[in-house]
């Protein structure tokens, strides 16, 4: 079959299911937009590059399958950077097709010209610069095969602008060869024999559950596991709706802004059972401390993970899809009741400290996290911002459902949530999805409000609004001698940029009225935003203070009085 | 710290080499020599590695070149009975009054004088670092003009004859 170059890109997508694309158009992607209309893919224009990349991948966590962008050469390529990294770091399945110059003219410094292939090195898993039509579909098969095998992540493609024109005898390949790519395919009884003794003789152990779950769709697995072990569960921030919150087994995230219950059970845990987390330093604080009385069990995909962060006495590389239920079958039932016990007496502690249970007349954000997640029932998607609202989000919205929570946990990426949700809902176009936000972070991509409305996206969007960059305010109240140094915030009326944009929007002023406008945002058939005007100085709690032992916490002090 | 030899087969295609420096740094690991040039097959690179780190570095860094998609094998050879060598070419000044003397050192180091100048000559020799350093250290009185090490490569021992082809268990 003749095929253009270009024709050969949409046609090689359209091969690998994919039926949505997130982009925007420019000059050395001209071929491809010429060669799109003919395809059924759903171009979805962006504002931004960055919006492109978040919103692929948001398309990606929430669905499951390969989220794609696409971007011109120069800067629409470097806009993607910051997306890309996204995804690297939380090994989220993305494919990124940028145009680059013609080949006579690559090396030259030539209008929008830049290294993308160089630039995205070490944020991509791998990347690729076609400068010969002819190599055009193996490597398109071969992007999306490293793309979702294995671990996950995101792989760019850059093709010279005259490959896109070329024309050529268009074959798509059955098979990649990639003699220097392996998954892992080891025997691993012996050691899941060796896990199954270590849980079994530990008293008091615990499962450190990560995104690995979540990716190896492992869900069921580990449910079953836990009640047939009677072993609770802590989660990283993506490892939550890993198992549902509403479990009496499941503790919730720990880390730096984890429940206190969890971080007191991963310091006094005989046995760490991590299921896909890479011990980031958010979940460990300092490593040498970490887990002091605990050996380690670390089940990940990637043999890289192992001993990288956390020395490990119990190795298992594989896909927790495979892995665990081997390890079910090898583990016995067991009673572990003192444990249980000891937590469940952290947690009545902690229930006393919860702001949500005390009075107050103060619009604070767990508050309205906790009344969207009454108001939802849970059962919607949620997609979080970077900052102190997303930790209020994932300690008061309570997630129980698959894939119930967006965010981006590695790089920490500002703005990430208003396009991630565009590409969830584009995934997911039955499901609610909530965007929520602060006022810092909705302004980095707020320009997607226009693309909220041109595909008519029923978006909720709830912007958690104190004035401050909040979290690096609360560091510099609590560590940097309260100098709120480039963290005061002036924001518009975000209310009015919705209706500009002709999204209702809604401020919120009094607690009391917090309840009618998430109903109202509920009901609503299209998209709303609620701007609420939240305590200014409202802090995360608990707290672990950089550098100390997640044990060691900055707890919000006991209420004086009666709960 | 330890020294420790990697040797590193990979496909030999543009931006491989990019790859595999950019990930040290990245990494922040401490490379002290890098060579690199065809392998016995056809369009695999075969790259030897010198990385300064304990065990548990150099296990890291090893995982870490073998995710590359375009490495094929890794194998770290330090505890391996292997052949180590570097070649060093040497400008060395030398007026014709010690031409003679450094002639007389070159050869007792098994090194081979490869070009006479005026006021200078260049020797290079081959083997372990460690003689490659002594020639080096005697002729550093003369003045050295200009220096040009390789870096180390290295090649695992046959042993008695039933290993494979090229010595390693790849």
């Amino acid at each position: 079959m003749k095929r253009t170059g270009a024709q050969a890109v949409w046609e090689s997508l359209v091969r690998e299911g994919v039926d949505t694309a997130f982009g925007i158009s420019g000059g050395a992607v001209i071929h491809l937009y010429h060669a799109l209309p003919d395809y059924p893919i759903h171009h979805v224009l962006m504002r931004h590059e960055q919006g492109a990349a978040h919103a692929a991948d948001g398309y990606a966590r929430a669905t499951g399958k390969v989220g794609v962008c696409v971007a011109t050469s120069g800067p629409g390529a470097t806009n993607l950077v910051t997306g890309l990294a996204t995804a690297y770091m939380d090994s989220s399945p993305v494919v990124a097709i940028t145009g680059q110059v013609a080949t006579p003219v690559i090396g030259t410094d030539a209008f929008q010209e830049v290294d993308i292939t160089g630039i995205t090195l070490p944020i991509t898993k791998h990347n690729y610069l076609v400068t010969d039509v002819e190599e055009l579909p193996l490597v398109m098969k071969e992007a999306f095969y490293i793309a979702r095998s294995g671990r996950p992540g995101p792989v760019l493609v850059d093709i010279a602008k005259d490959v896109q024109a070329a024309e050529f005898d268009y074959d798509y390949p059955d098979e990649v060869r990639l003699p220097g790519y392996r998954l892992p395919a080891g025997d691993i009884s012996a050691q899941l024999e060796a896990a199954a003794e270590m849980i079994e003789s530990a008293e008091r152990p615990l499962i450190v559950a990560g995104h690995g779950v979540v990716l190896g769709a492992a869900e069921d697995s580990l449910l079953r596991l836990v009640e047939q072990t009677q072993i609770p569960v802590v989660t990283t921030l993506l490892g939550i709706s890993a198992i549902p919150e509403t479990h009496p087994l499941c503790l919730g995230m720990a880390g730096m802004h984890g429940e206190a219950y969890a971080n007191l059970a991963l310091a006094e845990a005989d046995l760490l059972i991590a299921l896909g987390s890479r011990f980031d330093d958010r979940l460990t604080g300092p490593v040498d401390g970490f887990g002091a009385q605990a050996k380690v069990i670390h089940v990940d995909i990637d043999t890289v993970e192992i001993n990288k962060n956390v020395l490990t006495d119990l190795a298992v590389v594989g896909d927790l899809r495979d892995v665990l239920p081997q390890l079910i079958s090898a583990v016995d039932e067991r009673n572990r009741d003192e444990w249980l016990a000891r937590i469940r007496l952290w947690r009545e502690e902690s229930a006393q400290r919860d702001i949500v249970g005390q009075e107050t007349d103060e619009l604070v954000p767990q508050f309205v996290m906790r009344q969207i997640w009454h108001a939802t029932r849970g059962e919607v998607i949620m997609v979080s911002d970077v900052g102190q609202n997303q930790m209020w989000e994932a300690q008061y919205f309570v997630h129980h459902r698959r894939r119930g929570l967006l965010s981006s946990g590695g790089l920490g990426t500002m703005g990430f949530a208003l396009p991630a949700a565009i590409g969830a809902q584009l995934g997911l176009p039955e499901q609610q999805v909530w965007v929520t936000a602060g006022d810092g972070g909705f302004q980095m991509n707020i320009q997607e409000l226009a693309t909220v409305v041109q595909e008519k996206l029923p978006v909720k969007i709830a912007i958690m609004n104190n004035g401050y960059l909040g979290m690096v305010r609360q560091w510099q109240q609590l560590f940097f001698e309260g100098r709120y140094s480039g963290t005061p915030l002036l924001g518009p009326d975000f209310a009015k940029v919705a209706e500009a944009y002709g999204i209702p929007g809604i401020t919120i002023r009094e607690k009391a009225q917090v309840d009618a406008a998430i109903l109202q945002a509920v009901e609503t058939e299209g998209p709303v935003l609620i701007d609420f005007r939240i305590v200014q100085e409202e802090n995360v709690y608990p707290m672990v203070a950089p550098g100390r032992p997640v044990n060691e916490m900055i707890r919000r002090p006991m209420p004086t009085g009666k709960r | 710290m330890e020294k420790h030899t990697l040797i590193a087969l990979m496909e030999d295609k543009p931006g491989v080499l990019n790859r595999v420096s950019g990930l040290f740094r990245r990494r922040n690991y401490n490379i002290e020599s890098l060579s690199v040039g065809h392998s016995e097959t056809g369009g695999i690179s075969r790259m030897t590695i010198v990385v300064n780190g304990d065990e548990r570095i150099v296990e890291q860094v090893v995982k870490q070149l073998d995710k590359l998609v375009n490495v094929t094998d890794v194998i770290d050879v330090s505890h391996r009975d292997s052949v180590f060598r570097e070649l060093a070419l040497i400008k060395v000044n030398a007026g014709p009054g010690k031409r003679s003397e450094i002639i007389e050192l070159t050869s007792v180091f098994r090194a081979r004088v490869v070009d006479v100048g005026a006021t200078s000559l260049t020797v290079e020799i081959t083997g372990p670092e460690s003689r490659v350093n002594s020639l080096i250290g005697l002729l550093e009185p003369y003045g050295i003009e200009e220096l040009a090490r390789t870096g180390r490569v290295a090649m695992v021992r046959s042993g008695n004859g039933n290993g494979s082809s090229r010595g390693i268990d790849f």
